[in-house]
């Protein structure tokens, strides 16, 4: 049991570990291609999480995975080593990234239960062959290189003329940017001595300044130059405070034997040893990550603890008695849970920016088969949404942005024929407004052709009123309607006309909606309202008959009586009251959920108006509770799925204990 | 999602040999009936009920088990006997299959029985239209219990829903 739950728990890690290494190397290479070459730090960074990868799957048995990871490694490692001069860089990212496709096609089977079992073969066969080609290129380049240049190359010292120092380089206190000061001197140092290793490894973060800072910046020099030699170049170096230069004991070199090829394998081992020092020294990780079962399982704890709460405190048994003491501790203990709610909420808010990353990657893809230049522009994506709302939005984005580049933008020519820049932009920007979230997809293209639309629709027989008593905003509103799209032709990203409602449908999910506006030639606008969170929501709680319904507060417009004189019938029978000269329809919940109650007279219940769309209705129920603050569950999986109705989103659980339906306000006018 | 699923399949694994061939015996009247013990999550007394409109008339809604909300079958009337009216006898037996949990109102849970794969019969060829739910007839002594499938007792009634239209 203990084995199969280990297993089960390095599944899971390989896995989370895995797909973080994916997006990782997806974003180094995009940056990479979008700079149009791969730096140093780029390949290095890829050639490590190529070879992260290769590791854990070999452990895991992932075969085909660790092979093709190994191969790409292999690429890298020339890449590194040798330095060709030239790369196509378009076929080199294209290849790398048919590998992490692969790669993601792999490892989603391997979530499912599935066998891995994805041949890559062929891959690893073009791998393969654009590895030798770069090869050959290279040995022909270095040949002739290497005749021009004739013998002047001295050859590599010996390595017994040559001895291994250790250096450590403090800076001096105040002089800013060590990270910097200590790569200038590598870059200073690799052309004077044999061998070069140091600590830290990444010169590039700001981290590694804080780590020259507080230990010193470690050097490991093989060279045939004498210590005096060293010493005065080093402490050339600027802001340079002290320096602790020391020649290796013999014996070390020694024992790593007189081959060349093992002293740096020993300058390998000293550099980890030190770096092993360093990390413990360096303590503890800031960040865990937890997986996000276990987190919903705190929520609903602390939801059964706010409950537990409540069911204490105001337990009918305490009714009339005087407890001063208790009521202090039981105002502590409502502070605690109330903090306790707050803080695990705020545990489940992720930033967008994993979302919105990810689009950099359809916007690549799509452009070049599309052959559209594409700048995508990120805004605000540090804004942060409940963790099950981003799952939602994934997709609508991507139907956005994929409209946005096959129907929106224009093509080049056609572009500078306008006087536009030759480059589209397409925008995505989040912000916060209240309780919500506005996400705006823009793009600068030809934007929505009224006409068009007005013209599809009709065809399609979507048309409610006619055509010209619409305004602009209802006509574009029209393309989120079923079965509606404008481009006569399929491509592979859109035009099958389920795009649009896809997107309204999810959002609807989530109790988000969307809307859109444009302006002929200059583009248009998405803007995706999505709730800060589900989970908890401010609610008005009523009674029919025996049951309970929650009503969101949001909805509710306001709470009336009805006076006889102003309730009207229209030919169906259908109850109308017109309230200050509006007329809105009546929906009586004991009926439109036949249920049994003793209170049928409008004027002896009471009277809700609730607003979904710009569209109001009036609810009749028996009583008002009150308002609360609930914790929004889903109702289970089996009721969900038989579930015909459209008017109940969720339930939830009152003070007492008992479960109470949450009414959803755009059902029920639907 | 997935890999809880699959955690729970090891557990079912693993607990296979310590469960296989038991049954949950409960009656309805007269009858008995088994239900796989590895189903079982626990067995409740009966529970404020809250009511969901629009469902089959054998859901009796939705309760509140310690903050997770299950619906309740009602299997009386689930098998189109007569409702009985619910008594401090009456049990809620919750069994999970998947990922799917639900609550079972019987008239009184009787014991775990255990139930080797030689003493069970299917059932008759001719009945076996009717008794959908009914994987076979085990056989304890000189008495009969029906065992249940709970599977198809969770998923089955869409063909019913239809047919009944």
């Amino acid at each position: 049991m203990a084995d199969h739950g280990q297993t089960e728990q390095m599944l899971e890690m390989y896995i989370y570990e895995t797909t973080q290494n994916i997006e990782q190397l997806e974003a180094v290479i995009l940056a990479a291609e979008n700079a149009d070459r791969y730096d140093e730090d780029s390949i290095n960074e890829i050639f490590r999480i190529m070879h992260t990868i290769k590791g854990s799957s070999a452990m895991m048995l992932f075969d085909s995975l660790a092979a093709l990871a190994h191969k790409m490694e292999d690429l890298f490692y020339f890449l590194r080593e040798r330095q060709p001069a030239f790369i196509d860089y378009s076929l080199l990212s294209d290849l790398v990234l048919e590998g992490i496709d692969f790669m993601k096609v792999e490892l989603q089977k391997i979530k499912n239960g599935d066998p891995a079992d994805g041949e890559a073969g062929q891959l690893l066969q073009s791998i393969e062959n654009y590895v030798t080609v770069l090869k050959e290129q290279t040995t022909a380049a270095a040949e002739t290189a290497a005749t021009a240049a004739g013998q002047l190359k001295t050859p590599m010292p010996a390595a017994a003329d040559s001895s291994i120092y250790k250096a450590v380089l403090h800076f001096a206190a105040d002089c800013g940017m060590e990270n910097i000061r200590a790569y200038t001197l590598v870059l200073q140092l690799q052309e004077q001595v044999a061998e070069l290793q140091y600590l830290p490894e990444d010169l590039d973060s700001a981290d590694s300044a804080e780590l020259i800072r507080e230990k010193g910046f470690t050097l490991f020099l093989r060279s045939d130059k004498s210590y005096a030699e060293l010493e005065e170049i080093l402490a050339q170096t600027l802001f340079l405070e002290r320096l602790e230069l020391s020649q290796l004991p013999a014996a070390e070199t020694a024992a790593a034997g007189a081959k060349d090829g093992d002293v740096p394998e020993t300058m390998q081992q000293l550099k980890e040893r030190t770096a092993q020092e360093t990390n413990l020294a360096a303590g503890s990780q800031a960040v865990i990550s937890v997986s996000v079962s276990k987190l919903d399982q705190l929520m609903d704890l602390v939801g059964e603890m706010v409950i537990a709460e409540s069911m204490v405190t105001q337990n009918p048994d305490l009714k009339g008695l005087q407890l001063d003491n208790f009521e202090k501790a039981a105002r502590q203990l409502h502070k605690i849970t109330g903090e306790l709610q707050d803080l695990v909420m705020s545990i489940r808010m992720v930033p967008l920016a994993t979302t919105f990353h990810k689009m950099h990657r359809l916007v690549r893809d799509m452009s070049r088969q599309l052959n559209k230049e594409v700048k995508l522009q990120l805004l605000g994506e540090q804004t942060e949404v409940d963790k099950n709302i981003i799952e939602h939005i994934a997709d609508p984005l991507m139907h956005l942005i994929r409209n946005a580049m096959d129907h929106g933008l224009e093509r080049k020519e056609e572009r500078e024929a306008l006087g536009k820049p030759a480059v589209g932009t397409i925008t995505l920007e989040a912000k916060n407004a209240g309780s919500d979230v506005l996400i705006l997809v823009k793009d600068d293209g030809r934007g929505l052709n009224k006409a068009k639309i007005l013209e599809r629709a009709q065809a399609q027989g979507l048309l409610t009123k006619p055509a010209a008593e619409m305004t602009e905003q209802e006509i574009y509103e029209l393309v989120f309607l079923p079965g509606f799209s404008t481009k006569k032709d399929v491509t592979e990203f859109s035009g099958r006309g389920v795009g649009m409602d896809v997107v309204a449908n999810n959002l609807q999910l989530v109790g988000g909606s969307v809307a859109v506006d444009s302006v002929a030639g200059e583009g248009c606008t998405f803007t995706l309202k999505i709730p800060l969170t589900l989970a908890i929501i401010d609610s008005m709680n009523v009674k029919v008959g025996n049951s309970c319904f929650t009503i969101p507060i949001a909805s509710i417009k306001e709470c009336l009586r009805a006076q006889q004189h102003t309730l009207l019938h229209d030919t169906n029978g259908d109850e109308m009251l017109m309230v200050r000269g509006v007329c809105y329809p009546i929906i009586r919940l004991h009926q439109y959920f036949a249920l049994d109650t003793p209170i049928t007279d409008l004027s002896e219940g009471i009277l809700i108006m609730v607003e979904h769309d710009k569209q109001g209705c009036l609810l009749f129920v028996d009583e008002l509770l009150g308002q609360q603050e609930v914790v929004v569950k889903a109702l289970p999986a089996y009721i969900r799925n038989r579930h015909q109705s459209k008017g109940l989103s969720g339930c939830t659980l009152l003070g007492d204990g008992s479960i109470s339906l949450i009414l959803d306000v755009g059902g029920l006018l639907n | 999602m997935a890999e809880r699923a699959a955690q729970e399949d090891f557990f079912v694994q693993d607990d296979e040999d310590t469960q296989k061939g038991k049954y949950l015996i409960f009656s309805l009247g007269k009858e008995q009936y088994g239900l796989e013990i590895k189903y079982v999550m626990e067995i409740i007394g009966i529970q404020p009920i809250t009511e969901v409109p629009e469902l089959p008339p054998y859901i009796r809604g939705i309760i509140n088990l310690r903050g997770k909300i299950v619906p309740v079958m009602d299997v009386r009337l689930r098998f189109k006997k007569e409702f009985k009216e619910y008594s401090d006898r009456t049990c809620v037996i919750v069994i999970q299959v998947e990922e799917v949990a639900m609550g079972l109102i019987v008239d009184a849970v009787e014991e775990v029985l255990s139930i080797p794969d030689s003493e069970i019969v299917s059932l008759p060829e001719i009945k076996q239209n009717t008794n959908r739910y009914i994987k076979g007839v085990g056989k304890v002594g000189d008495v009969v219990k029906l065992l249940l499938d709970c599977t198809k007792l969770l998923t089955e009634d869409e063909l019913e829903d239809l047919s009944e239209l």
